[in-house]
C-alpha cells in the first residue's frame, strides 16, 4: 500500500460555521512527491479544497503552508521531507486570518512589506548609463534580494503573532536591510528613523524560528541584528 | 439595467508580471486612473521564474558592442519573419529601459568596473554574426526575473499604482462600435463579478505553456488574454510557434537557464559525447534554441539518448567549479537538487526540450495597439484594445526567440505602451458605451459555467487530455497526419468542455470556478496553435515538419494570422523596413 495519510485544514466561509480537520486518502504509488502534488491529488478528490499555487518551482512563493508543524514551501517539499509515520498534516500559514481552507489572507504581511518603503531611494541624478557598484558593495545583497515573500518567516514568529501590526516581522526587516546595505540608497537615515520605535525591529527575540524555515535558505535574524547595530550607531 | 457593480478606469492593465508592471509604472507615474488587474499577487506572475537574463546592448561586457548586431542576432533566430521595425524599436530603446532598471534598484551582478554582469547567450554574435561569440546578457546571478519582477512591484508601490490583486479577467466587453470598452472581471476572494470600464485595456496576461503536458511554464501560464481575444473575435499571429528549451530537468519540467551554457557548460549524449559540436560547428551549445533542441531530439531518437529509457541526454558542469557554481548558477543548483536529486558540481543534469514560450500571440505594433486585418489583407488598429509582452506578437522573436529577449522585450514594450496610452489619453478618447446585450455577451461564459449540469466531465481531466493532445501531435517535429489527427480531437474535446461540469459553485476563493475558465482558454490556444501548425507548410524556426523540412520564403515569408470566427488561417506582411539600418535579407540559417 502506498496510501498517504493526509488531514488538511478545511473551511468554506460560506457554509461552514467552524474549520474542521478532514482526512484523505492519497495514492502516492509509492512515489517520493511533493507536498503541492498530493494537494493535486486531493483536489481531483475534492474541487472544492482550495490553495494557491503558481510556479511549482520555490520562487514564486505563493505555496507556503504549515507542513506537520513547520512552514515551508508545498512544491519544493518532498514527503520524505516532513511526513513521519505515513501521514501528513496540513494547515494555512499560522496567525493570519484564512479566506478559505489552506488560503489566507495577506494583507498584513504586505502592509509591513509597504512600511519599510521597499524601493531603492537614490537623490542624486541618475547617470546617462547605469550606477556602478563594485562587486564586493554588490555581495552585501546576496542572501538579502532572494525573498520570494511567501511569508513562512513572519507567520512562524511568535513576535509577529502578537504584534503583526507593530512589529514589521522577519520578512519587512530583511527588505529593510536590504535597502540599507545596497551602496545605491542614499534614505539610510530616513530608513532608521522610521524603524526607532520599541516595536518595529526591537520586538524580534531572536527566537530564529525564520531561519529555522525559510525555503530560500535565508537569515533574517542576521538582518535585523545589522539593522539592530546601525541603529545603536545612529543613536550614539 | 445590468446589476453588476462597475468600476471605472483610464487603463485596465490584465495581467501583473513583467510588461504589465512595466506599463502599469508609466501610466502611475502620468497620474492617470490605472489599475493592475492580476489573477495573482504581482510577484507570484511567472516572469519571476526567469533566469538567466535580460538581452540588451550596454556595452558592458564589450565597450565596443552595438544594438544594431543585437538587432541582427534577433532577426536571423526569428528565421527572418521577426518584424524588422519592432526589432529595431526593442534593440535599439532597449539600453535605455535597462539602464532604467538598474536605477529602480534592480540587483544586477557586476563587473569589477563596477558596470552590468553580462555572460554569453545563445545566438549571440558581434559584427552581423562575423565576430564571434558576444556576451549580451545582463544579469542577477541566475535570478534575473525574480530581481526584475520585485524591482518592478517596488516601484509601482512607491508611485502608487492601484492594484487588484487576485482579480481574474473573464472576457472582453465590446461596443457596437467593435471597440474594447473594458472587461468583466471576478474578484476571487468574495467572487463578486464586476464590469470594469476602461478607456485602454491592456492584454499583458502572459503565455500558455499549460497547453503541453511538459512545460518549464507556471501553473497559471494558461492563455487568459488570448482566450479573450479570440473569443472576443480577434486574430492571433504566428501561433504555431512554440519555443521548445533546450534544457528543462528531465521528468519535472523545470527550467534550466541557457546561462549553464553561457558560463561554458555543455550537452552530452550516452557516450559522453560533446555532440552540438557535430550540428552547429561554430556556435555548438550556444546555437539558436530551436536548433539546439531539435539536435537534442535526434540524438534520443538515433538512440544516444542518456538514462534507461535513453530518452534525454546531459547537462554537464561540474567542470565549472563549486565557486562560479555558487556565484552564478546559484538557483540552478537549488532547482537541480531538489527536482533532480542531482548536484550539478558532481553530477550531470538530466534535460530534455520542454515547452517554453509562445512566440505568437496577439498581434500589436510597437506601440502595444491590437491589430486586426479585414477581407482584403489590410492591417486595422483595434480602438480601445493594446498588448504586451508574451500574450501579444509584435513581433520581435518571429519563428524562434532568443535567451534573454524575452525580458527586454517585457519592459521595452510595457513601456512603450504605457507612454502611448498616456500620450492618447492626453489627447482625449470617447468611445461608446457598451450596451445591455454587449456586457451579456461578456459575462455568456462564466454564467455557462455556474449553471452547468452534473454529468458533464472533469474539468483536471479534460484539461490532461488537451495536454497529452498538445504534446503528441505538435511538439519539436510535426507531421500532416498526426496533427490532422490532434485538429480532430480538439474540435471534439471543444464541444466536451462546452459540457463539462462545475461542481464548485460556492464564492469564496472558488480556484475550480478559476480552474474552470482557464480551461476555456487553454482551448482557445491549442486550437488556434494547430490550425496555424497543420497551414504552415514549410519548416521555419521552432515550427519544424519531416514533411515540409525546408524553409519556404516564395510561400511562407509571411506571419500567419488565425481568424477564429472562420477557424482560417491567413498571411501578413512581415515588415522589412527598419527606419535607421538597412534591411536584413533573409539568409540561410546557420549556427
Amino acid at each position: 500500500m502506498s496510501n498517504l495519510q493526509v488531514s488538511v485544514y478545511r473551511y468554506n466561509p460560506e457554509t461552514d460555521s467552524a474549520p474542521y480537520m478532514q482526512e484523505f486518502q492519497v495514492d502516492t504509488k509509492g512515489r517520493d512527491l511533493m507536498v503541492l502534488d498530493v494537494l493535486h491529488l486531493m483536489k481531483e478528490q475534492d474541487s472544492g479544497l482550495a490553495y494557491r499555487r503558481s510556479c511549482r518551482e520555490g520562487v514564486c512563493g505563493s505555496d507556503g503552508m504549515n507542513m506537520n508543524g513547520k512552514n515551508g514551501l508545498a512544491c519544493i517539499t518532498p514527503l520524505s521531507d516532513v511526513v513521519k509515520g505515513n501521514k501528513l498534516t496540513l494547515r494555512p500559514l499560522p496567525g493570519l486570518p484564512v479566506i478559505r481552507d489552506m488560503v489566507v489572507d495577506m494583507g498584513l504581511f504586505y502592509k509591513q512589506y509597504e512600511r519599510i518603503q521597499p524601493y531603492l531611494q537614490n537623490d542624486t541624478p541618475a547617470p546617462a548609463i547605469e550606477r556602478l557598484q563594485s562587486p564586493e558593495e554588490r555581495d552585501k545583497l546576496d542572501g538579502l534580494y532572494e525573498c520570494i515573500l511567501c511569508a513562512c518567516c513572519s507567520t512562524s514568529c511568535p513576535s509577529f503573532w502578537w504584534n503583526p501590526d507593530k512589529f514589521v516581522g522577519p520578512a519587512g526587516l530583511l527588505q529593510s536591510y536590504r535597502f540599507l546595505a545596497d551602496s545605491r540608497d542614499t534614505a539610510t537615515r530616513e530608513r532608521l528613523t522610521s524603524l526607532e520605535d520599541p516595536f518595529s525591529v526591537f520586538r524580534c527575540r531572536g527566537i530564529m524560528n525564520c531561519v529555522a524555515v525559510c525555503p530560500k535558505g535565508l537569515n533574517p535574524t542576521r538582518a535585523i541584528g545589522k539593522i539592530r547595530e546601525m541603529l545603536l550607531a545612529d543613536a550614539t | 439595467m445590468s446589476n453588476l457593480r462597475s468600476l471605472t478606469f483610464d487603463a485596465i492593465i490584465i495581467g501583473g508580471g513583467g510588461s504589465g508592471l512595466r506599463a502599469a509604472l508609466e501610466l502611475a507615474k502620468s497620474g492617470k486612473k490605472t489599475a493592475v488587474l492580476s489573477k495573482v499577487f504581482p510577484t507570484r506572475s511567472h516572469t519571476v521564474s526567469a533566469q538567466g537574463g535580460i538581452t540588451c546592448a550596454i556595452a558592458s561586457a564589450d565597450p565596443d558592442d552595438d544594438w544594431r548586431w543585437h538587432m541582427y542576432d534577433t532577426v536571423k533566430g526569428g528565421d527572418y519573419i521577426a518584424d524588422q521595425d519592432a526589432a529595431e524599436y526593442m534593440c535599439s530603446e532597449g539600453p535605455k529601459a535597462v539602464f532604467e532598471l538598474e536605477h529602480m534598484g534592480l540587483p544586477f551582478s557586476r563587473f569589477d568596473n563596477g558596470r552590468i554582469y553580462q555572460r554569453p547567450f545563445g545566438g549571440q554574435s558581434k559584427n552581423f554574426g562575423e565576430g564571434g561569440q558576444a556576451a549580451r546578457t545582463c544579469a542577477a546571478a541566475d535570478r534575473t526575473g525574480h530581481a526584475l519582477l520585485h524591482t518592478l512591484y517596488q516601484n509601482n508601490l512607491k508611485n502608487n499604482t492601484t492594484f487588484l490583486n487576485e482579480w481574474y479577467a473573464v472576457d472582453l466587453v465590446k461596443n457596437a462600435s467593435g471597440d474594447v470598452v473594458g472587461c468583466i472581471a471576478m474578484c476571487i476572494e468574495t467572487g463578486e463579478v464586476v464590469h470594469v470600464k476602461s478607456k485602454a485595456t491592456v492584454l499583458a496576461t502572459g503565455g500558455a505553456g499549460r497547453i503541453y503536458a511538459s512545460t518549464t511554464n507556471a501553473l497559471i501560464n494558461t492563455g487568459d488574454g488570448i482566450g479573450m481575444a479570440l473569443r472576443a473575435g480577434f486574430p492571433m499571429q504566428d501561433m504555431e510557434m512554440w519555443q521548445f528549451h533546450p534544457t528543462g530537468i528531465y521528468g519535472a519540467g523545470t527550467l534550466v537557464t541557457e546561462g549553464c551554457r553561457g558560463e561554458g557548460g555543455y550537452l552530452v549524449n550516452k557516450d559522453g559525447e560533446r555532440f552540438m559540436e557535430r550540428y552547429a560547428p561554430n556556435a555548438k551549445d550556444l546555437a539558436g534554441r530551436d536548433v539546439v533542441a531539435r539536435s537534442m531530439v535526434m540524438e534520443i531518437l538515433e538512440g544516444r539518448g542518456c538514462g534507461e529509457k535513453g530518452d534525454h541526454v546531459f547537462l554537464k558542469l561540474d567542470h565549472l567549479g563549486e565557486e562560479v557554481l555558487g556565484k552564478r548558477l546559484p538557483g540552478i543548483v537549488e532547482l537541480s537538487k531538489t527536482f533532480a536529486h542531482v548536484d550539478p558540481a558532481k553530477d550531470p543534469i538530466p534535460v530534455v526540450p520542454t515547452c517554453h514560450y509562445m512566440m505568437g500571440g496577439i498581434p500589436t505594433n510597437i506601440h502595444g495597439q491590437a491589430i486586426t486585418q479585414d477581407e482584403n489583407g489590410n492591417d486595422h488598429i483595434v480602438n480601445g484594445l493594446f498588448a504586451c509582452g508574451e500574450a501579444a506578437c509584435v513581433s520581435v522573436h518571429g519563428a524562434n526567440r532568443l535567451g534573454g529577449n524575452s525580458l527586454l522585450d517585457l519592459v521595452v514594450f510595457g513601456r512603450a505602451a504605457g507612454m502611448f496610452i498616456e500620450g492618447a489619453l492626453n489627447e482625449g478618447i470617447e468611445y461608446l458605451d457598451a450596451s445591455e446585450s454587449d456586457i451579456e455577451f461578456a459575462m455568456k461564459r462564466i454564467t455557462r459555467w455556474n449553471e452547468s449540469e452534473e454529468g458533464g466531465e472533469s474539468i483536471p481531466e479534460l484539461k490532461a487530455q488537451l495536454q497529452d493532445i498538445m504534446q503528441n501531435s505538435f511538439g519539436v517535429f510535426r507531421e500532416e497526419k498526426n496533427m490532422q489527427e490532434g485538429v480532430k480531437k480538439l474540435a471534439d474535446l471543444r464541444e466536451r468542455i462546452g459540457k463539462a461540469h462545475l461542481p464548485d459553485k460556492s464564492n469564496a476563493f472558488n480556484t475550480a470556478r478559476v480552474e474552470a475558465l482557464e480551461l476555456d482558454n487553454l482551448m482557445e490556444v491549442a486550437e488556434a496553435t494547430a490550425i496555424a501548425a497543420l497551414e504552415r507548410k514549410e519548416s521555419r524556426g521552432a515550427h519544424s515538419r519531416y514533411d515540409y523540412p525546408d524553409r519556404d520564403d516564395v510561400n511562407w515569408l509571411k506571419h500567419s494570422l488565425f481568424f477564429p470566427a472562420t477557424k482560417e488561417l491567413k498571411k501578413r506582411d512581415v515588415n522589412f523596413k527598419p527606419k535607421t539600418v538597412d534591411t536584413f535579407e533573409p539568409k540561410v540559417r546557420t549556427y
